[in-house]
């Protein structure tokens, strides 16, 4: 009897176009998503070489990373947003590519809105120049983040050379406690496992909490398996994806659709498949987390005390959690809920998309942002934004003192000039709290956006069960 | 891309685990960087004080070590994003070679294309490696022979590091995956032709204006 296989071994089966030796593969590249800050780099390094972009159709780019995220804002609004956001524009259209520009009705974070329109499909492969591309695994792809030499190898051969990682399946069950959120889920996973545990391996999310999951909890779970060192992260296809699809603009209709759907049914991982590694989670252990340090794995249950670099049993360990303890201004053995925030920032791939503002506007409603806090929401595309709007969630943030900002990356990363400013504390709904990523000597606390909201109202680290026991409720 | 056959030179020890690449390339320089100037800027949150002034406590400020060619490094290093610029930069300080027990995976692919060999050894080996790095004023010569797939240390004992065969092969004859691959561009018509029958949907897209 042959061995059954695994949803990655399928996807990767399928995509082998040339077998190069050495558990190495030439792959197919379905879909390729380019954003301002790599793909202008990589489609002018292509022409300076006089290569041309094999298959534009399976392309798509917009400007996220540059943009500012300024109410009516334009590309001029950010100091680079001008020069890459029209190098992007013009060397997609001289490339036949399609671009949503600042202007267009889809435009977004590429991670945002690869999904939400389609573009993203199971069983496809798609790459992209930016690390948290595994975002898209959540819709059952197999997708992972490429540098700028990569990039310009897909743009020329709509192919990828790629060594075979090995397989990793995490399996999470049970139910999630009150104000638990998939990005607690997904830190509590780091914190316990290390932030080099995935190195090599492409990671299938499974068990119920995971089945439970709206897609876009999946895409929360997926977008953050980078930062424990895994390319690939992904969650299998099932009714529920299926149910987010049909309907969306680029996903196949009539008969394409039930051929499609046909095909995605048999992706799933095989009852006897064998992973390299399985390592599973119980979701009743799971509490609201916020990070203390300067990595994603350096994070507590918000209602847990500040670790001492000693309880660390490593000695590199040890190092790594004194500099982060002196760089975040903490000190070990406080408790860090009550610690002072200045700056709330909801937003980024991994939680802007609606029923994270959704769970945020639940939170904020009938309450004030205090008053030591400046506090954001940036949508993670112009759709979120406009269903946001629709819903009258803006109202709700408005009125509780939130600035509602225009979709882009914006403090993520700060490559917009949006920077935390040096010695400010910011709660951050996105994925990397390295040193200097908000900004220089800005301190970033991650967290999901309930989280973050609490501590925008409290002004301080605050444990959101502690704050809103009833409007958490029902609003995934 | 420049070949990589043998060099020779100090090693400098940086024994710091989960150096990100938001600490090789800091963020601000990201839309401005280009291959040839981005190493002013390497590893800045260490190698400047806040003040402007370059750090003296850090390693490749020393004397004896700032024309290091090798870097000994704490283990996930190059974690983070996949900005190429990281390795960009490394190489642009002179690194052509960086040892550690693990590396971010992006990062290490990226080595490659950029003529630049990351090796994996275990955490004792590195550890040895760290050690005799340090031992003097940073003037301990260090060989790399990619041919020989060997690393020979100022004490003069050998270690053998494992790189698959395409990349060896790359790294001595200077190969480039792209026009590598677009002599075998048939092989991907073929396969999108087959493809196309079977996934139509993923040829096919819908557009949206
Ligand atoms: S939101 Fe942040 S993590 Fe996501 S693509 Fe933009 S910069 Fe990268």
């Amino acid at each position: 009897m042959t061995q059954g296989k695994t949803l990655f071994d399928k996807i990767w089966g399928s995509h082998v176009v040339r077998s190069l030796g050495e558990n190495l593969d030439l792959l197919h590249v379905d879909r390729l998503l380019i954003h301002d800050l790599s793909g202008s780099r990589a489609l002018m390094d292509l022409k300076e070489r006089g290569l041309s972009v094999r298959n534009p159709e399976l392309c798509l780019s917009m400007p996220d990373h540059s943009v500012s995220s300024l109410p009516g804002r334009t590309l001029a609004s950010s100091p680079d947003g001008v020069r890459l956001g029209n190098a992007l524009r013009d060397m997609s259209a001289a490339a036949g590519i399609p671009h949503y520009g600042i202007d267009h009705p889809n435009q977004g974070i590429v991670h945002v809105v690869g999904p939400e329109i389609g573009f993203t499909l199971p069983g496809c492969l798609l790459v992209c120049g930016d690390s948290h591309t595994s975002t898209h695994g959540a819709m059952g792809a197999l997708a992972w983040g490429i540098g700028s030499s990569e990039l310009v190898h897909v743009l020329a051969t709509q192919t990828i050379r790629q060594r075979r990682p090995g397989t990793m399946r995490i399996t999470i069950d049970g139910d999630l406690g009150e104000g638990v959120e998939a990005k607690d889920v997904i830190l509590h996973i780091i914190g316990h496992l290390g932030v080099a545990a995935g190195i090599g391996h492409a990671i299938e999310y499974a068990g119920s909490t995971i089945r439970g999951m709206s897609i876009e909890e999946r895409l929360t779970i997926c977008n953050l398996s980078i930062e424990f060192g895994a390319r690939m992260g992904m969650v299998a296809p099932d009714e529920t994806t299926y149910a987010y699809i049909k309907e969306l603009p680029l996903a196949p209709k009539g008969e394409a659709w039930e051929a499609a759907l046909a095909y995605w049914r048999g992706l799933p991982t095989d009852e006897d498949a064998v992973f390299d590694r399985e390592v599973s989670f119980d979701a009743a252990d799971m509490a609201p987390q916020i990070t203390w340090g300067t990595s994603p794995g350096q994070t507590v249950a918000v209602n847990a005390t500040i670790p001492a670099p000693d309880s660390f049993v490593e000695a590199e360990l040890q190092g790594n959690a004194e500099t982060a303890l002196e760089y975040m201004g903490l000190t070990p053995g406080e408790t860090i809920a009550g610690t002072k925030v200045d700056r709330v920032f909801i937003g980024s791939c991994t939680n802007s998309r609606l029923s994270d503002l959704r769970r945020a506007a639940a939170v904020a409603q009938g309450r004030q942002v205090a008053a030591n806090v400046t506090a954001w929401v940036v949508p993670g595309s112009v759709q979120v934004k406009t269903e946001a709007e629709a819903e009258g969630l803006h109202e709700i943030f408005l009125a509780a003192g939130f600035e509602w900002r225009e979709p882009g990356c914006s403090q993520c990363v700060a490559t917009n000039g949006e920077t935390v400013a040096p010695g400010e504390r910011c709660i951050s709904t996105s994925n990397r709290n390295f040193v200097g990523r908000q900004g220089p000597k800005a301190r970033t606390h991650l967290a999901g956006p309930a989280m973050a909201v609490a501590a925008a109202i409290a002004g301080e680290i605050t444990d959101v069960r502690e704050l809103a026991p009833i409007e958490l409720e029902g609003n995934t | 891309m420049e070949k990589l056959q043998q060099i020779q030179g100090v090693a400098a020890p940086l024994p710091r685990a989960n150096i990100d690449t938001d600490i090789i390339t800091p963020m601000k320089y990201l839309t401005s960087a280009n291959s040839k100037d981005i190493h002013e800027h390497t590893f800045e949150p260490l190698r400047f004080l806040s003040d402007g002034r370059e750090n003296p406590d850090f390693i490749l400020n020393k004397p004896g070590y700032r024309d290091s060619v090798f870097l000994i490094a704490g283990r996930n290093f190059g974690c983070g994003s996949s900005r190429e610029t990281a390795v960009w930069g490394i190489r642009g300080l002179g690194i052509r070679c960086v040892i550690a027990e693990s590396f971010g995976d992006i990062f290490f692919n990226n080595c490659f294309q950029n003529s630049v060999l990351p090796i994996r050894l275990p955490a004792a080996t590195v550890a040895e490696l760290m050690a005799e790095a340090s031992d003097d004023q940073g003037n301990m010569q260090f060989q790399l022979d990619v041919a020989s797939r060997t690393l020979t240390t100022p004490s003069g004992r050998t270690i053998t590091f494992d790189i698959t065969p395409d990349r060896q092969t790359s790294l001595l004859e200077g190969l480039d995956d792209v026009g590598q691959t677009m002599k075998e561009d048939a092989a991907t018509t073929a396969f999108q032709g087959k493809d196309r029958t079977e996934r139509p949907w993923i040829y096919d897209l819908g557009t949206i204006d």
